[in-house]
């Protein structure tokens, strides 16, 4: 435990821990992008992708198990560094003005938290169905739980608002992860500030495209 | 130029401080950010006021020692220069200018604007350094350095201390101050033997002085009066991760 401890106990360890987690969540949610999308192939195409998944079994256990625990230590090390951030300075300025600071990297925490309270209600929505905003829910009919569910409007404007905290989260955290495991190369004009713009902007895209497309009735 | 000016004073470093109102007028465009200052010091002790008490010392951008935190950016708004190099010119008549010092929780308020900066002095303690053989210099050319590894190790090497990354961080974090360092040495070979120890000895020791850590908002790079590069930070996050792997001790 000592080297481990001492590790995790410095806060460039944290923030290693926390790119490296984070790396987990963006191959993660490239791959739920791409799944989703095939909602728009019709009901056929996503319910035999979502039953595939749970064919999978052990593997989709295996899975989970490392997304729930990557979730539960990057939220971890970010509250216990904020704390750590905010006692760093404890007079503040009268006047300050951020030089190059972006929305992004300056909603990393509050856009987190929203984040952390979204994941938890979509699994609770659309994993388990523990929430049916719809009032119906159906472990082999996805196709339908999304288009039940979306076409509500609280339904539809919460995943399009936490999709917006989650563009901006993957932006910052993309370019920022690489950096924090000291991957990056060196460069005044870094290509992969502009790959992660890339990828949070398609990602975004993605995922809101769904609820909005059912709302207005074009998947229906 | 008559400009009006918001500074903070404190007595001391247990007592309580505020902005206080002061007119600078007669302001000559030419005059540096300090020298500003001294005129207005002038007239305070020429009512029997006391003068407003700043950091400096060469006055040509090199010792690290003039600080401030001018309308809200450390240095004020000229891009790669220290207070002491930035001139009135910048301002217009009739600005108000609002002039802090560096706030950090290890950066302590010594009066007014000058803060105690010795936690960047620990931090080079703590592994800033290479174990060399003293006496002669060797011959020029002796140990080969690659030009590459030279200007970015100098790059590095321009770093003043002066604490203006700190001040301009979100989380007043240390991470730009000490990664310059790391990198500077770490690039050479005559910083070799101590890589892994120094990465890791440098961080702790920023720890200790409870900076605050890296969120890669940029501002430190933007606030350096010597424009040195997060690059730096990326170094010494892989040395630092390197040495936890290899299993150093520091």
């Amino acid at each position: 435990m000592g080297r481990l401890g001492s590790f995790y106990g410095s806060m460039v360890g944290k923030k290693v821990v926390m790119g490296v987690t984070g790396l987990i969540g963006i191959a993660y949610l490239i791959l739920h992008v791409l799944g989703n999308l095939l909602v728009f192939r019709g009901p056929t195409a996503i319910n035999s992708y979502a039953h595939f998944l749970k064919s999978t079994g052990e593997l989709l256990w295996t899975v989970r198990i490392i997304l729930i625990v990557a979730v539960i230590l990057h939220v971890v090390a970010a509250v216990q560094l904020t704390q750590q951030n905010r006692a760093a300075r404890p007079i503040g300025y009268t006047r300050r003005e951020p030089q190059v600071a972006t929305i992004a990297s300056r909603t990393m925490r509050w856009g987190g938290a929203l984040l952390l309270i979204f994941i938890i209600f979509h699994i609770l929505h659309f994993t388990t169905g523990t929430i049916r905003p719809a009032g119906v829910f159906s472990s082999e009919d996805v196709y339908a739980n999304m288009v039940t569910s979306f076409r509500i409007w609280w339904v539809a404007l919460f995943y399009v608002i936490a999709m917006v905290a989650l563009g901006l989260h993957l932006f910052h955290g993309a370019w920022s992860s690489v950096r924090s495991i000291g991957v990056s190369p060196k460069s005044p004009q870094p290509f992969h500030r502009t790959v992660s713009l890339l990828l949070a902007v398609l990602v975004w895209a993605g995922f809101t495209s769904i609820p909005v497309a059912v709302f207005v009735g074009l998947v229906r | 130029m008559n400009l009006t000016l918001h500074v903070w004073r404190q007595a001391g470093p247990d007592a309580p401080g505020k902005m206080v109102i002061y007119e600078a007028t007669g302001v000559s465009p030419e005059m540096s950010f300090l020298e500003m200052l001294d005129v207005v010091n002038e007239g305070l002790t020429e009512r029997g006021e006391v003068p407003i008490a700043f950091d400096h010392d060469c006055r040509e951008g090199i010792c690290g020692s003039c600080s401030l935190m001018i309308n809200g950016v450390a240095h004020g708004p000229m891009r790669g220069t220290a207070t002491c190099q930035l001139h009135m010119r910048s301002f217009k008549d009739g600005d108000t200018i609002y002039i802090e010092p560096w706030r950090a929780r290890a950066f302590r308020v010594i009066k007014d604007l000058a803060v105690d900066r010795s936690p960047l002095d620990r931090i080079i303690q703590a592994g800033g350094f290479i174990t060399a053989p003293t006496g002669s210099a060797q011959d020029a050319n002796n140990i080969l350095v690659a030009k590459e590894s030279v200007d970015d190790a100098m790059d590095a090497a321009a770093c003043i201390g002066c604490g203006a990354c700190v001040a301009a961080c979100p989380n007043a974090s240390a991470s730009l101050f000490t990664a310059a360092k790391i990198t500077h040495l770490g690039l050479l070979p005559q910083g070799q033997s101590e890589r892994y120890r120094r990465a890791l000895k440098m961080v702790q020791q920023m720890e200790l002085e409870e900076f605050g850590s890296c969120t890669l908002h940029g501002e430190c790079q933007e606030a350096c009066p010597k424009e040195i590069s997060i690059d730096t930070i990326t170094r010494m996050n892989r040395d630092f991760l390197r040495a936890s792997l290899l299993g150093t001790r520091p």
